[in-house]
C-alpha cells in the first residue's frame, strides 16, 4: 500500500462556531420563512377586504418592546463574555454568561406577560393560530438559547478555559436571535 | 504509513453478551460510518415499502372497473408514498452516505459534532415511525382523525429536525475537518456536493418546518386559518416537490464524478466548473425559500414584457438554472470519459444513470411550470418527482456499492451489482415516463379515476412494473449487500484498502476504516493524493 506522508495536526478550524453559524442560518430561515407567509396571508386578507387583526384583538406594545430592548443588552453581554474569556477573565466571564441568560429569561417573561394579557383564543382564523405558532417558536428559541448559556458556563467555568470558541459561538447565537427578534418584532408587532 | 490495525480479534465470551453488547454498541455509536449505515439501511427500508405503495397505487390506476383500494384509504397511500420517497427514502440514503463517507474523503478522524448525528438518525427513526403509524391510523394530508392529522404533523416536523441535525454535522465537517493542504478546490466532488445539498437542506428544510409549525397549530385548534386536512398538502407540499427535491439530489451528481475520477485514473477536468454545477442544481433551495410562484403563466407571449419578465426571472432563476448545473456536470463527466477508457464499475453505471434520470427530472420540472403546458395537478409532477428520487436513489445505491469496503470491509459483488443499475435504471423509466405521458393527457395526480378513452391502462400498468422492477433492484441489492456484509469473504467480496485503483484519502486507510479513520494526519498537496503518490511510483503514467 502506498503511504502519504503525515503532517502536522492541522490548526482548530473553529468547529463549533462554524457549526453554530449553520445552525443559526437555518434559524433565520425558519422564522423568515414564517413571517413571509405571515406577509402573503395577511396580504391576501387585506386584499379580500377582511380585517387581518381580529376585533377586539388588541396587541399591547410595551411588552414587545421591552423584549425588543432587552436584547441590546443581550448583545452587550454576549460580546462582554466574549471580551472576558479572551482574556482568561473568568468571573466577568461568568456574570456576563448569566447576565444573558437572566436576561434571556426576562424575554421568555415578557412574552408569557403577553399571552396572559392578550387573552385571544388560538382557534378563530388564521391571525390567532399564526401568531401563537410564531411566538411560540420564538420563544422556544429563546429557551435554546439560555440552554446554550447554561451549557456554556458549565464548558468554560468548569475548567476548560481554553475552550474560548464556545463562548464566542453563544454570543453568535444571542446575536442571530436579536436580528430574528428585530424582523419578528417589525412583522408581527409594528405592521401587524 | 498511514493506515492503523483495525482487523477485529477475536473476542471470548457468551454470545447473548456479545449480542447484547452489539446491540448496545448500535444504540450508543458516534461512530460515524456506523450512523450513516443506519441511516442508509432505514432508507432503504423505506424504499421498498414505497415502492410497493408505488405498485399497488399503479394497478388501482390501470384498473377500470372498480377501485381495488378502498377509495378512503387512497389519500393515505398518496401521502406515505409522497411523504416516504422524500424524506423516509431519498434524503436518508444520500445524507447517510455523505456522513459515513465525508470525514474519510477529508482526511478527517471524525465527523464534525458526532453525538449530534447519532442523535439525529433517532429522531429521525423516531420521527419515520410516528409518520408511517400515524399517516396509516387514518391521519396525514386527507385523513380523517383529527389526532393523527395532528399526530403527523408533529411526526413530519421532527423527522426533518433529524436530518437537519445530520446535514449540520456535514456541512460543517467540510467547512472545518479537511486535512492540512486541502482548500475546498481540493475537496473531492461527492464532499463537495454532499456539502451544496447539505447546506440547500439547511436553508430549505427550516422554511417548510415553520409551514408545518403554522399547520400544526391552526390544525389542533379548529383548522380555520389553514383549512382542514385535505388542503394541508396546499400549505407543506412545496417540500415535498420540485425544485427543493432538486438539492436534496445534489449528491447524486457527486458519485457520478466520484466514479468518473476512478473509472478513467485520471484527474478528473474542469473540477471549478463541475462544482459550479453542483451549485446551480443546488439553487433549487431558492424554490422553498422565495415562496413566489416560479411559472410561466399561459398565454405569455401575448403579456406586456413587464409581466412577462415578472414570470421569467423566477423561472430562470429557480428552474432553469439547475437544468443548467445539472447539463454542465454531465457534460464535464463526458468530457472526461471521452478522453479515456473508462472502467466499467457499479459506482460508473449506478451513478451515470441516476443523474441521467435526475437530469430528466430536471428538464421535466421546466417543462411543468410552463402555463400553456397545461401541466398543473396533473400525474406529470409525480413523474418528474419520481425521475428525481428513483434517479437520486440509483446513485445511492452506486456509492453504497463504491464505499462498501470502506464501511464494512468486504465489497458487493461487481457482477452480480451490475445488472441491477440496468434493471432499476429500466424501473424507474418505466414508473415516471408513463406519467409524463399521461400528464398531457390530463390524468390527475390526486386521483386512481380518469377515464380517457386511450391507452391510459397501458400508460399505469407499465408505472405499476417500473415501481415492482425498483422493488427488486432494492431487495436484490440489500441482498448482495448483507451477503457481503454478513457472509464470509469470497474472492468476489474481498477487497484490499484500494480496490478500485483510487485516487482520495479515503482509500488511503485500511478496509473497514477504523474507529477513528486515520493514524496520522495526512498533508496533501493536490485534490488527488493517491493519484499523486502513483504516478510518482511510475504507476499509470
Amino acid at each position: 500500500m502506498l503511504a502519504i506522508h503525515a503532517g502536522p495536526e492541522p490548526a482548530p478550524r473553529r468547529q463549533l462556531f462554524v457549526g453554530t453559524a449553520i445552525a443559526c442560518a437555518g434559524m433565520v430561515t425558519l422564522v423568515g420563512g414564517m413571517l413571509a407567509t405571515w406577509l402573503r396571508l395577511r396580504e391576501q386578507a387585506l386584499d379580500s377586504g377582511v380585517s387581518w387583526v381580529p376585533k377586539k384583538v388588541v396587541i399591547s406594545m410595551v411588552p414587545a418592546n421591552v423584549m425588543l430592548l432587552a436584547f441590546i443588552p443581550i448583545c452587550v453581554f454576549a460580546q462582554w463574555a466574549v471580551y472576558a474569556a479572551r482574556r482568561d477573565d473568568r468571573p466577568n466571564t461568568a456574570l456576563a454568561i448569566g447576565l444573558t441568560a437572566l436576561m434571556g429569561l426576562a424575554v421568555i417573561n415578557a412574552q408569557a406577560f403577553m399571552f396572559a394579557q392578550l387573552k385571544m383564543p388560538v382557534t378563530g382564523g388564521a391571525y390567532n393560530s399564526m401568531f401563537y405558532a410564531v411566538t411560540i417558536t420564538f420563544v422556544v428559541l429563546v429557551i435554546v438559547g439560555v440552554g446554550f448559556s447554561a451549557i456554556t458556563a458549565f464548558r468554560y467555568l468548569g475548567g476548560r478555559e481554553s475552550d474560548r470558541e464556545i463562548v464566542t459561538a453563544h454570543a453568535l447565537y444571542w446575536y442571530s436571535l436579536s436580528a430574528v427578534f428585530c424582523a419578528l418584532w417589525f412583522v408581527v408587532y409594528v405592521t401587524k | 504509513m498511514t493506515t492503523i490495525d483495525t482487523h477485529a480479534t477475536d473476542v471470548v465470551g457468551s454470545s447473548t453478551t456479545e449480542a447484547l453488547s452489539g446491540i448496545v454498541g448500535w444504540i450508543t455509536t458516534t461512530d460515524h460510518k456506523r450512523v450513516g449505515r443506519m441511516f442508509i439501511g432505514g432508507g432503504l427500508l423505506a424504499l421498498a415499502g414505497v415502492s410497493v405503495v408505488g405498485v399497488l397505487l399503479g394497478i388501482d390506476r390501470a384498473s377500470t372497473s372498480k377501485n381495488l383500494i378502498d377509495v378512503n384509504a387512497l389519500p393515505q397511500l398518496f401521502s406515505i408514498y409522497r411523504v416516504g420517497l422524500i424524506f423516509i427514502v431519498l434524503l436518508p440514503i444520500l445524507v447517510g452516505l455523505a456522513v459515513a463517507v465525508v470525514p474519510l474523503q477529508l482526511g478527517a478522524r471524525s465527523l464534525a459534532f458526532p453525538r449530534l448525528a447519532a442523535s439525529g438518525f433517532w429522531t429521525w427513526m423516531v420521527g419515520a415511525v410516528l409518520v408511517i403509524g400515524s399517516i396509516a391510523a387514518n391521519g396525514g394530508p386527507g385523513g380523517g382523525d383529527r389526532r393523527m392529522v395532528a399526530g403527523y404533523l408533529v411526526a413530519q416536523t421532527v423527522v426533518l429536525l433529524g436530518l437537519l441535525a445530520a446535514a449540520v454535522c456535514v456541512a460543517t465537517s467540510v467547512m472545518t475537518t479537511r486535512a492540512p493542504g486541502m482548500n475546498m478546490r481540493r475537496v473531492p466532488p461527492f464532499s463537495f456536493s454532499a456539502l451544496v445539498g447539505a447546506i440547500g437542506v439547511i436553508i430549505g428544510v427550516p422554511v417548510l418546518v415553520g409551514a408545518l409549525l403554522y399547520s400544526y397549530v391552526d390544525y389542533r385548534y379548529g383548522g380555520s386559518g389553514f383549512g382542514q386536512s385535505k388542503d394541508i398538502f396546499s400549505h407543506i407540499g412545496f417540500g415535498f416537490s420540485q425544485p427543493l427535491t432538486f438539492v436534496f439530489a445534489v449528491p447524486a451528481f457527486g458519485i457520478a464524478a466520484e466514479a468518473i475520477a476512478v473509472a478513467t485514473r485520471k484527474r478528473l477536468p474542469m473540477r471549478g466548473v463541475m462544482f459550479t454545477g453542483f451549485g446551480l442544481v443546488g439553487l433549487g433551495a431558492l424554490g422553498a425559500v422565495v415562496q413566489v410562484p416560479a411559472g410561466l403563466r399561459r398565454d405569455i407571449v401575448h403579456v406586456s414584457f413587464g409581466t412577462a419578465l415578472n414570470d421569467i426571472v423566477p423561472y430562470v432563476l429557480i428552474n432553469l438554472l439547475p437544468v443548467l448545473g445539472g447539463l454542465i456536470v454531465l457534460g464535464v463527466g463526458a468530457l472526461a470519459l471521452a478522453a479515456a477508457r473508462p472502467r466499467v464499475t457499479p459506482a460508473l453505471v449506478f451513478g451515470l444513470l441516476g443523474s441521467l434520470l435526475v437530469f430528466g427530472g430536471l428538464l421535466g420540472n421546466a417543462v411543468y411550470l410552463i402555463g400553456d403546458a397545461q401541466l398543473g395537478g396533473t400525474v406529470f409532477e409525480e413523474g418528474v418527482r419520481l425521475l428525481v428520487a428513483y434517479g437520486a436513489v440509483l446513485a445511492g445505491l452506486g456509492g453504497i456499492a463504491h464505499w462498501a469496503p470502506k464501511l464494512w470491509g468486504r465489497a458487493i459483488a461487481v457482477k452480480a451489482v451490475l445488472p441491477l443499475a440496468l434493471l432499476g435504471f429500466l424501473g424507474a423509466v418505466l414508473a415516471a415516463v408513463p406519467y409524463l405521458v399521461a400528464g398531457f393527457a390530463k390524468q390527475p395526480g390526486d386521483s386512481t379515476t380518469f377515464d380517457y378513452g386511450g391507452p391510459e391502462q397501458l400508460w399505469n400498468i407499465a408505472a405499476a412494473v417500473g415501481h415492482l422492477l425498483m422493488l427488486l433492484t432494492v431487495l436484490a441489492f440489500v441482498g448482495l449487500a448483507m451477503k457481503s456484509f454478513g457472509g464470509r469473504s469470497t474472492p468476489a467480496t474481498a477487497s484490499g484498502d484500494d480496490p478500485w485503483d483510487a485516487q482520495t484519502l479515503e482509500w488511503a486507510t485500511s478496509s473497514p476504516a477504523p474507529f477513528a479513520n486515520f493514524a496520522e494526519i495526512h498533508t496533501i498537496a493536490s485534490a488527488e493524493p493517491l493519484l499523486d503518490l502513483k504516478e510518482a511510483a511510475g504507476r499509470n503514467v
